[in-house]
């Protein structure tokens, strides 16, 4: 069991959670909480693999990903701000109509051969700076580096641009952005929309690159939940969302790796010996997203945590209050 | 005024705007109906009314976020259309909302700056845009740190922040709807003088307020509407505080209350020591003491957030108190459940009437049992007996004349006044030993105001100890034995009725202690 690769690979993992993670916070930067990741996640999963398969072409897959979880999630966009239902329940059960779809159409996709997946490669230079080198810059995924540049570039975005500016009102103080000309419906759903294709992407990211293959539901097994729970700790932050998104790949990786060896540091390895164990292992982070998202559906302590004021709260024109 | 007709902000300046025959129906109201109003620049011209009167319909469809069934309004004689907030934006009409519209996690600049383009494209100018901020603000005398965050703000400055944002955008007409509602006597005399510049330069201005000597005081001219229609428009020279009251209203209304000396009881409800915190988790309450007498209207006065509202929630157990205690008639009551303090007869008039008073999709029949239904003789092994309740409802809506058009509708469906009153039905009519009233006019018109306050006024003669929390000074002072102001959490002082001024008041509100005579 070697630490740098199992780091290594908990950064490619990782690199799933951030993209997905990060479209949630943009959706929920705007106001709308979308509980439907996992779904997103899937079957995006599912026609990146798809398309792939069928064209040849993992790009082709990676776009159609995004389009299709991001059209996904303009069913939700059109019941929470239009019909202004509650976005718990209509979060949950875009979970179970995207996990339903990608079931349907992905049947038989897991006997489907080898495809050319993304391309995998080392940066020059960087890959030989100590410990950061192996784990950070060697032979890993493109989309892993696309994810090292997406963090700062979210951050600038949501912090310093116009746009950004537009969207953390709409999330704030959506009758303020409205008296101001802002288009809360508008910025909501496009944001919605964003949510949903980076969802869709993380899914590409998985089936293309990362463990690549349809597994049916367990291609993504849950991680779209525990995107939903990196949003409340990270605080809707994008940059305290990749420390988070980094730290559950490892440790999943490391959950799943330490599994294996008999022997650790020269004692038996309880985890090998008793598979129940392993499983105990294996429940912890989705333990702790049922934690997060428990102590999360706190209102006081959601305001605590920073989280946008509007927050579920669908934005009728010319109401005050209550 | 200026000689041209340019404004400091070098705007071009709104002569006379002119709204005429306005009518805009709702299904089944008729909320304007043929109303005529203008403003000339250098006024400041007032709009009165009571609630339902259609004010509101009127500003927004001058706002442009109603569109008018019939009417036209002119602007310098010339017919414009208003389609979105925005097209009034452009043509120099501004509005300060009393629900401030800023984003409290944004600095000053930035506010001022949403939905506006960028001089960088996608990238903010909140350099040149501060510039600008400090520009206007020094020519009208604003005080104002543009990077600072709204959150940090105090009331009467994020006023001012909406001041500058209508600024900004080349207001030349702006209308301020109730601007005084929030503020401290000293931040309402500020605001004057910035509106006082304001029209000398040549804006514009439209008043709306509910408290008729501010409007005696800054306005030239009044309209008065009801019940949807212009009543008539005249010159603030000629118009004395009661015409105004009962032109308002239709019919002579009393503008004082008559307290008829009490003998103080003995200290019924009392405060040791309380301290609580807020939702955020920072300290709300920080060791207030306070004794509220039998017979007596102890009337609390503070700007909003300086801890009001938790005080009226710890006392009725829903917030924990963190230390202290409060007593009811001798009966320590701190970490007593809501129901049961409830049944120790300390009857509570919420702030928010809606979220906190009423289940809204209830009937008000069933808000009327809130407090007692599970007991008899409302229910019994566990039924509602619903004779007895329609029978005692229907006695309540009719003592209390809440106007409603049976006690089986939705209380969602009454409006501000009618709903309050159902509030009072309930808390009131179990002859309480104490009695909490957060806010009880908050929102209602001069005729509800009578009604609610001739309605304390009877519980006060009773022997019930009161304590009124309001943020209306004007009601502060009418109402109460004695007045105590809340500041961060704790009294600041405690003043006679009589010896109080509204200028001692407001320094006390604002944080400032002197040498008052401690009652």
């Amino acid at each position: 069991m070697d630490l740098i690769i199992i780091l290594q690979a908990g950064v490619a993992t990782g690199t799933v959670l951030l993209f997905a993670t990060i479209g949630e916070i943009f959706s929920e930067r705007s106001g709308v909480m979308n509980l439907g990741v996992e779904g997103m996640m899937l079957l995006g999963a599912m026609s990146a693999f798809s398309v792939a398969v069928s064209t040849g072409n993992p790009w082709l897959g990676l776009l159609v990903a995004m389009l299709a979880a991001g059209l996904l999630s303009q069913i939700h966009a059109f019941i929470t701000i239009t019909l202004q239902a509650d976005q718990v329940v209509s979060g949950l059960a875009l979970t179970f109509l995207g996990t339903g779809i990608s079931l349907v159409l992905g049947e038989g996709l897991s006997k489907a051969g080898a495809i050319s997946l993304l391309p995998n490669f080392s940066i020059p230079l960087l890959t030989k700076i100590p410990l950061i080198g192996p784990i950070f810059f060697t032979d890993q995924s493109i989309m892993v580096y696309v994810g090292y540049l997406f963090v700062p570039l979210t951050w600038y975005f949501i912090n310093r641009t116009r746009p950004g500016m537009h969207l953390r009102a709409v999330g704030e103080h959506p009758a303020a952005a409205d008296s101001l000309g802002i288009s809360v419906y508008g910025t909501r759903y496009f944001y919605v929309f964003v949510g949903g294709a980076l969802a869709g992407l993380a899914g590409a990211v998985i089936s293309l690159a990362v463990s690549p293959g349809w597994f049916s539901e367990l291609t993504t097994a849950g991680q779209g939940w525990i995107a939903v729970g990196l949003v409340i700790f990270a605080q809707w932050d994008p940059v305290r969302a990749m420390f988070g998104s980094y730290a559950f790949g490892a440790l999943r990786r490391l959950i799943l790796d330490i599994q294996g060896p008999a022997m650790i540091l020269g004692f038996n390895n309880p985890f090998y010996y008793n598979p129940y164990w392993g499983f105990f292992l294996q429940m912890l982070p989705y333990a702790f997203t049922i934690f997060v998202l428990v102590i999360g559906s706190r209102e006081a302590v959601r305001k605590r945590l920073g989280a946008p004021a509007a927050l579920g709260q669908p934005y009728i024109r010319g109401e005050r209050g209550l | 005024m200026t000689a041209n007709n340019t404004l400091p902000s070098g705007q071009t300046r709104i002569d006379t705007l002119e709204m005429s025959g306005i009518t805009k129906r709702f299904p089944g109201v008729l909320a304007n109906d043929s109303v005529d109003f203008d403003v000339k620049a250098g006024e400041v011209h007032a709009l009165l009314g009571e609630n339902g009167a259609g004010k509101s319909t009127l500003m927004k469809v001058l706002y442009g976020m109603y569109h008018p069934d019939e009417g036209q309004i002119l602007l310098n004689g010339q017919p414009i259309t208003l389609n979105s907030p925005t097209d009034a934006i452009n043509l120099g009409i501004g509005m300060i909302h009393q629900h401030f519209m800023l984003v409290e996690t944004l600095t000053v600049s930035e506010n001022v700056a949403l939905g506006l383009p960028s001089t960088r494209g996608p990238l903010t100018d909140l350099k040149r845009v501060s510039e600008r901020i400090l520009e206007l603000a020094d020519f009208y005398g604003l005080k104002i740190d543009p990077d600072a965050y709204v959150w940090q703000l105090s009331v009467g400055q994020q006023q001012r922040v909406e001041i500058i944002k209508a600024l900004y955008r080349g207001a030349a007409l702006l209308i301020l709807d109730e601007p005084t509602a929030v503020l401290t006597p000293q931040e309402v005399d500020e605001l004057f003088v910035i509106m006082r510049q304001m029209t000398e330069d040549g804006h514009g201005l439209i008043f709306i307020s509910h408290k008729l000597h501010e409007v005696i005081e800054i306005c030239q001219r009044v309209t008065v509407l009801r019940d949807g229609r212009m009543i008539g428009t005249r010159s603030i020279a000629a118009t004395t505080k009661s015409d105004l009251a009962s032109w308002m209203v239709g019919r002579e209304v009393s503008m004082t209350r008559d307290l008829v000396p009490m003998k103080p009881g003995e200290p019924r409800l009392v405060f040791e020591e309380i301290a609580c915190n807020s939702d955020r988790g920072t300290p709300a309450l920080r060791g207030l003491n306070l004794e509220v007498h039998s017979g007596e209207i102890l009337g609390l006065a503070g700007v909003s957030g300086n801890g009001q509202r938790e005080l009226a929630e710890v006392a009725t157990g829903l917030r924990p108190a963190t230390r202290g205690r409060i007593i009811l008639e001798g009966r320590e009551i701190t970490h007593l459940s809501p129901g049961v303090i409830t049944d120790l007869m300390l009857s509570y008039i919420p702030e928010e009437r809606m979220r906190d008073g009423m289940i809204r999709d209830f009937t008000v029949a069933e808000n009327l049992i809130l407090r007692e239904f599970q007991k008899m003789p409302y229910s019994k092994n566990g039924f509602l007996r619903l004779k007895t309740i329609d029978s005692h409802s229907e006695g309540l809506v009719h003592a209390f004349r809440v106007k409603t058009p049976s006690i089986e509708t939705p209380v969602k469906s009454l409006s501000g006044g009618n709903i309050q009153k159902v509030v009072l039905a309930r808390e009131l009519s179990r002859k309480p030993r104490a009695i909490i009233a957060a806010q009880p006019t908050r929102g209602l018109d001069i005729g509800a105001t009578e009604y609610v306050h001739a309605q304390l006024l009877e519980q006060r003669a009773a022997g019930t100890a009161i304590l009124l929390i309001s943020e209306d000074l004007d009601e502060i002072l009418a109402m109460s034995d004695r007045i105590a102001v809340i500041f961060e959490g704790q009294i600041m002082g405690i003043v006679k009725r009589g010896e109080a001024t509204p200028e001692q008041l407001g320094l006390l509100m604002a944080g400032v202690k002197e040498e008052s005579e401690i009652a």
